[in-house]
């Protein structure tokens, strides 16, 4: 049994630790490119949101490299994405690829099919082994998000340009050399520290962007083209709520206080959606909000293009802003989305916010 | 002895390239506006060279602004002090021009965009996203398929006295609606008037979605010389529309305008002269094979050595002249 399992943004690395720990063979899917995303294309749906499209491009190009099973979680249907396991694996079954796709989903009235499932992609390793991976990995979670906090920290203030951005891909590059948990946390420690002493120029008083939307949008670089390091560069430090720490937290631990914590996030909404319609509607309606009420510069709403719960958000997103007098805007994001003109907008947004702020056009 | 101060700038677009040349009360002394054609390397040059022999006597170019989709490319090719978005550029342009003005209404070549001012600077903008259904080249499509003049299209809609109704959502099906009303046997003035307000109900409903347009509303961008677009923007939002002197141009004076900012903030132009524009220009793309995105890279050679490189997706062939420029005007 090899594993491999869809990419979404730094997610390989735990996941990656994971298995390692489990002693369990596992592929990492090569880095979402214009291949895969092509590979997905052609196998899925037209109609079919872009993440499943990247999701099929990653087995298939896992499975050139040995991967036999695939490992994805389901659930029971906060959009589309809740039916995506079953999808794909018909789809794989129709185009003669030979996997085994294993579905993690919430357990119904048999908790039992969850447990074994669980039990199959581990190996057959103790309980006690996969709860302590499974602690262990979600620890690499928090770490790997913390590192990408602090490079969203100094890519604005970075004293010699690019500098952030070499870090980052030296992480990137070397980080599937670690074997492990142990390694990997000991690795993200040793760049955590990197990432802070990176110079920053002295007086920097960057814009602040909030960045909310569909997750796997949010999370995935190659699919919202970078925001990140593109905001970055125009100069503004960027916030991202809605995280992998988040999901995993939300959706797997039984942190409690975590818990009490998002929802009071999530009441915050409640002057413009008070409840689950689906996908990441209400929390992007909550973190707009609270980045409003926090005194952010503005806020981008990224989605994919077809995304049913994100289109309603992004008809009461132009009300939060005319409320706190925060400049929003949306960009939607789909395999024939231009760089060209997605740049234009970002530029221009980072420009009107800057007018905004610092008055630095005045009528002369 | 010393010049006139005056700015130079450049709007390399898909249709059309624009240069305009300002004084430093924004002025506008000379403007040219030459059609892309594909070729925009050659026209930048041909535009260029207009300008250097029509310059008035005793001007001192003190700085260059480009923008547009070819921004890039004119940045490198003229060493411009400012490279910038269209957006900004627009805004900038009637910010300074046209006092009191809220709501810009921009129509080019291929894409159509809403610019909101209040209070002196840009508040909000939208562009058009899904399709370029009423911009220039559909517009021009249109005419040349009638068989009229793209400059009597506007006029000729004035002159209709019903006119029917296109469907404008998609230029493919508004193209197959205005020949299936030609067949009917509707007149070709009404059939251009429908034409006008579909385009106008496609912006307004798509690009102009969910934004308050309120007074003073200013049209600009080649569109905007089409007095029948003009007339049924003013039907449909009840309002006076006003196109500015130099509307196909704004986007070049923005960039000149923001150059003389730059400038005055203490830069020295990077500008030097206007031989530089003849030497030889080659731009060669290739495909990056540094990791599976396969960028196509495009690069911009003169006499034998690199100006500018653009395209890649991480940044490791661009030259960082545009981003350097970015952050030196905001800071």
């Amino acid at each position: 049994m090899t594993i491999t399992f869809p990419h979404m943004g730094r997610m390989y690395i735990p996941v990656k630790a994971l298995f390692d720990d489990l002693g369990v063979k596992v592929v990492v899917p090569p880095p979402v490119s214009k291949e895969t995303l092509e590979i997905g294309t052609r196998l899925a749906p037209e109609m079919a949101c872009l993440p499943m499209k990247i999701n099929l491009g990653n087995y298939i190009q896992s499975m050139e490299k040995g991967a036999d099973t695939i490992v994805l979680t389901g659930s029971c249907g906060p959009c589309r994405f809740g039916y995506y396991g079953v999808v794909e694996k018909e789809i794989l079954k129709d185009n003669g690829y030979d996997a085994d796709v294993v579905i993690l989903d919430a357990p119904g009235r048999e908790p039992q099919v969850l447990l074994n499932r669980i039990r199959k992609i581990s190996g057959n390793s103790s309980w006690l082994k996969i709860a302590r991976a499974f602690l262990q990995a979600s620890k690499v979670v928090e770490q790997v998000d913390e590192f990408i906090d602090i490079l969203l920290k100094k890519r604005p203030r970075e004293l010699n340009k690019g500098e952030t951005d070499r870090v980052q891909s030296k992480f990137e590059k070397e980080v599937l050399i670690c074997k492990g948990s142990g390694e990997t946390l000991e690795f993200i420690e040793e760049y955590k520290e990197k990432a802070a002493q990176i110079p920053e120029r002295p007086g920097v008083q960057p814009l602040h962007i909030g960045i909310v939307g569909e997750i796997y949008t949010l999370i995935e670089p190659y699919v919202n083209l970078n925001i990140e390091n593109k905001l970055g560069h125009l100069g503004a430090e960027v916030h991202r709520g809605i995280t992998v720490t988040d999901w995993v937290k939300t959706h797997l631990s039984l942190d409690m206080i975590y818990k009490r914590e998002r929802k009071k996030k999530l009441k915050k909404a409640e002057n413009y959606l008070s409840l689950c319609i689906g996908g990441h509607a209400w929390e992007t309606i909550a973190e707009t909000v609270h980045y409003a009420d926090m005194g952010l510069d503005g806020i981008i709403q990224v989605l994919p293009f077809g995304c049913m719960p994100e289109i309603v958000a992004e008809s009461i997103i132009p009300t939060i802003s005319r409320d706190k007098g925060v400049p929003a805007m949306t960009l939607t994001v789909d395999e024939l989305t231009g760089e060209a003109g997605y740049m234009t907008r970002l530029e221009a947004f980072v420009d009107l916010l800057s007018q905004k702020k610092g008055r630095v056009y005045e009528r002369s | 002895m010393n010049g006139l101060e005056v700015y130079l700038g450049l709007d390399v677009g898909s249709v059309s390239v624009n240069l305009v040349l300002l004084d430093e009360k924004y002025n506008v002394l000379e403007k040219f506006y030459l059609r892309t054609q594909g070729r925009p390397i050659e026209v930048v040059k041909e535009g260029m060279e207009m300008m250097y022999r029509s310059m008035p006597a005793g001007c001192i170019i003190a700085g260059v602004g480009a923008t547009g989709s070819g921004r890039e490319l004119a940045g490198a090719m003229v060493d411009a002090d400012v490279v910038k978005n269209e957006i900004t550029a627009h805004g900038m342009a009637v910010l300074q021009s046209i006092p009191g003005a809220q709501t810009i209404l921009e129509i080019g070549g291929q894409d159509s965009k809403i610019i909101l001012l209040r209070n002196g600077v840009v508040s909000d903008f939208a562009m058009n996203t899904v399709c370029a259904a009423g911009t220039g080249s559909f517009l021009d499509r249109q005419a040349a398929r009638l068989g009229i003049p793209i400059q009597e299209f506007g006029a000729l809609a004035l002159k209709s006295t019903s006119p029917v109704r296109i469907a404008g959502r998609c230029a493919v099906f508004a193209e197959s609606d205005m020949i299936h009303k030609q067949q009917m046997g509707c007149s070709l003035e009404d059939i251009i008037k429908g034409l006008c307000e579909a385009l106008v109900r496609n912006y307004l409903n798509n690009v102009g979605k969910g934004k308050e347009i309120l007074p003073d509303i200013v049209f600009q961008g080649g569109v905007a010389a089409n007095e029948g677009i003009k007339r049924s923007f003013e039907d449909a939002l009840g309002q006076r529309v006003i196109v500015p002197e130099h509307y196909d141009v704004m986007g070049a004076i923005g960039a000149a305008i923001l150059a003389h900012k730059k400038i005055r903030q203490g830069y020295t132009t990077r500008f030097r002269g206007f031989d530089s524009i003849h030497s030889d220009f080659t731009a060669r793309s290739f495909s990056c094979s540094g990791c599976a995105n396969l960028c196509e890279v495009v690069e911009l050679s003169s006499a034998g050595s690199v100006k500018a490189r653009w395209g890649d997706r991480c940044g490791k062939w661009s030259s960082s002249a545009a981003r350097e420029n970015h952050a030196d005007i905001l800071a």
